[in-house]
């Protein structure tokens, strides 16, 4: 199996705070890998690193075997590579069907795409994926009128709609109403499954990342403290440890 | 049908205006301009969220350009002014380009005190270049025909760089451009983050906003018959001022919110200068401290506020 994401011994520090000691993962192809460790322990640092929006001091990121750690984030996107955002970042004035819109695959636009009009296709598609995450009856309403959980699922959806090869999901289940978690794992998994997007996902809520992810990473204090499968972590003493503040 | 209705209604109003008001010919003249500024500016303020105060650079380039073509070119009347407009307008929008690649990429604040300055510095430096005819100004040639057909010539123009500016912005705003400057606005990290050209976009941007600010410069030099640099080329503290407020009394990121805010504003201004005469600057003042506290939202985004469903925003039953 090629990895799609390979990132080697990155470090990334603010100031005297390191932040990511040599960090090294992957992701196959494909698959859905889990990210979690305590509260400050680096991962959405290290999300941020692999998107592109601050520049690491050591080491390799590569996507899809291309050099990407030099790459400023707006071309990591569209090379296909997307991240959401833990704080849930939508554009608030604009409807949600606007927030879909603007959404669609930028790589493929020269210039004359900046004045491009918006197909009846792209309104399908929009409105579909709108569908697919429930919020099709909210589509002309503005995105910043919508619940927290609710604008995590448009960015959910405005994702889907740049047609990625891999997400970077950072917490996709907090805030959402635990009654809805369920289907929106189903939903993740579906876009795994059916449109062959390769996740990596940082997720606090255990059972569900449990569930979601086949291999999961470990960080704590900025390094890798464990990798393996889901099994394999639930009974790592250095995990519990680390969650739990043993000495 | 019925905004064909509407549109073919305002523009055979405003082809008649002049015959029926003959007298107020230059004002309605402004009018027009100001529509212009307020609509220009709005493309960045408005919908793109950078409030840009060195707009006015733009509209003096204009001016100054199209008078040194109308100077130097030694053409007649109308092709030295119509050219004159053409170069000022391609100067204006080079300009842009040039200014936009070393300031665009400052956000909020830093970008609206990089612009203050811009409109400063034009200024100072206008007054202090003898080619333009340093602090005493540039006077263009006289215009050729009868009298009182000078100011119903400078109408149609002005009218005609509006009647162009509106669709192009409306044109705009309607497909991925519109999308892309609002979506700057609410949120330019995420932008980048979904692989938004952000920066072609706001280059772009700018450099049309600049090409109707150098056209609407080229013919507003001429409809004064006088430019000084400061008070009327880069003149900051009024054009520069107002087209911030018009747009902003109108109701900024709205397509019809400038063009109605430059309306009541620029009368506004006019009953003011008529009869209170004297206190004009001061009332003025008042108007937009009452604009800007209890219209933050302006006509037109108080009016989405209160009826979002007139504007779109509805629930739709599953």
């Amino acid at each position: 199996m090629t990895p799609i994401l390979e990132v080697r011994g990155v470090r990334k520090s603010f100031g005297g705070v390191v932040a990511n000691r040599e960090v090294t993962l992957s992701v196959p192809e494909g698959k859905i890998h889990g990210l979690i460790g305590p509260n400050g322990s680096g991962k959405t640092t290290l999300f941020g690193c692999i998107a592109g929006s601050h520049p690491i001091d050591h080491g390799s990121i590569r996507f899809q075997g291309r050099e990407i750690s030099a790459l400023r984030t707006a071309q990591i996107a569209r090379l296909g590579l997307l991240r959401t955002f833990q704080q849930t970042r939508t554009y608030v004035k604009m409807t949600c069907l606007q927030n879909m819109l603007i959404s669609i695959p930028a790589a493929a636009l020269g210039w004359g795409g900046l004045f491009r009009k918006s197909t009846p296709a792209d309104e399908r598609k929009a409105e579909e994926l709108l569908e697919f995450v429930g919020l099709f009856p909210k589509r002309h309403l503005r995105a910043g009128d919508l619940s927290f959980g609710q604008q995590k699922l448009l960015e959910f959806a405005m994702a889907l709609m740049s047609e990625p090869r891999m997400l970077l999901l950072d917490e996709p289940t907090a805030g959402i109403n635990p009654t809805l978690i369920e289907g929106l794992l189903d939903r993740l998994r579906r876009v795994n499954r059916e449109r062959g997007v390769t996740l990596l996902v940082i997720e606090h809520n255990m059972r569900a990342i449990m569930g979601l992810a086949e291999y999961i990473y470990c960080l704590a204090h900025g390094e890798l403290l464990a990798e393996g499968k889901p099994e394999e972590i639930r009974s790592d003493q250095r995990v519990i440890d680390a969650y739990l503040g043993a000495q | 049908m019925k905004p064909l209705l509407g549109y073919g209604g305002l523009l055979a109003i405003s082809l008649l205006l002049p015959l029926l008001a003959p007298a107020y010919q230059s004002q309605l003249a402004f009018l027009w301009v100001m529509v212009v500024l307020a609509l220009t500016w709005d493309l960045l303020g408005g919908q793109m969220g950078y409030n840009s105060f060195g707009n006015i650079v733009f509209f003096g380039v204009g001016m100054y350009a199209c008078a040194i073509v109308q100077r130097d070119a030694g053409l007649a009347y109308f092709p030295g002014l119509f050219i004159g407009m053409a170069c000022g307008a391609a100067i204006a929008v080079a300009a842009a380009a040039l200014l936009g690649a070393g300031i665009l990429g400052l956000r909020g604040h830093y970008f609206a005190i990089a612009t203050l300055g811009l409109g400063v510095a034009a200024g100072e430096l206008a007054s202090g270049w003898e080619f333009v005819g340093a602090g005493g100004g540039m006077v263009p040639p006289l215009f050729p025909g009868a009298v009182g057909g000078r100011e119903r010539f400078f109408y149609y123009l002005c009218f005609a760089i509006a009647a162009i500016t509106f669709p192009v912005l409306r044109w705009l705003y309607r497909g991925r451009f519109g999308l892309a400057l609002n979506a700057i606005r609410d949120d330019e990290d995420k932008a980048e983050a979904m692989g938004l050209h952000t920066t072609r976009y706001k280059a772009t941007a700018w450099c049309i906003s600049a090409l109707f600010l150098g056209l609407a410069g080229g013919a507003v030099g001429n409809l004064t018959g006088f430019i000084d640099p400061r008070e009327v080329a880069f003149a900051g503290s009024t054009y520069g001022v107002w087209m911030v407020l018009m747009a902003i009394l109108g109701g900024k990121g709205t397509l019809w919110g400038p063009v109605l805010g430059a309306v009541i504003f620029h009368l506004t201004k006019e009953l003011f200068w008529t009869y209170l005469l004297g206190w004009q600057r001061v009332a003025l003042g008042l108007l937009i401290v009452v604009i800007v506290i209890f219209f933050p939202l302006g006509i037109l985004g108080w009016a989405r506020q209160k009826w979002p469903e007139r504007f779109g925003q509805r629930v739709e039953a599953a």
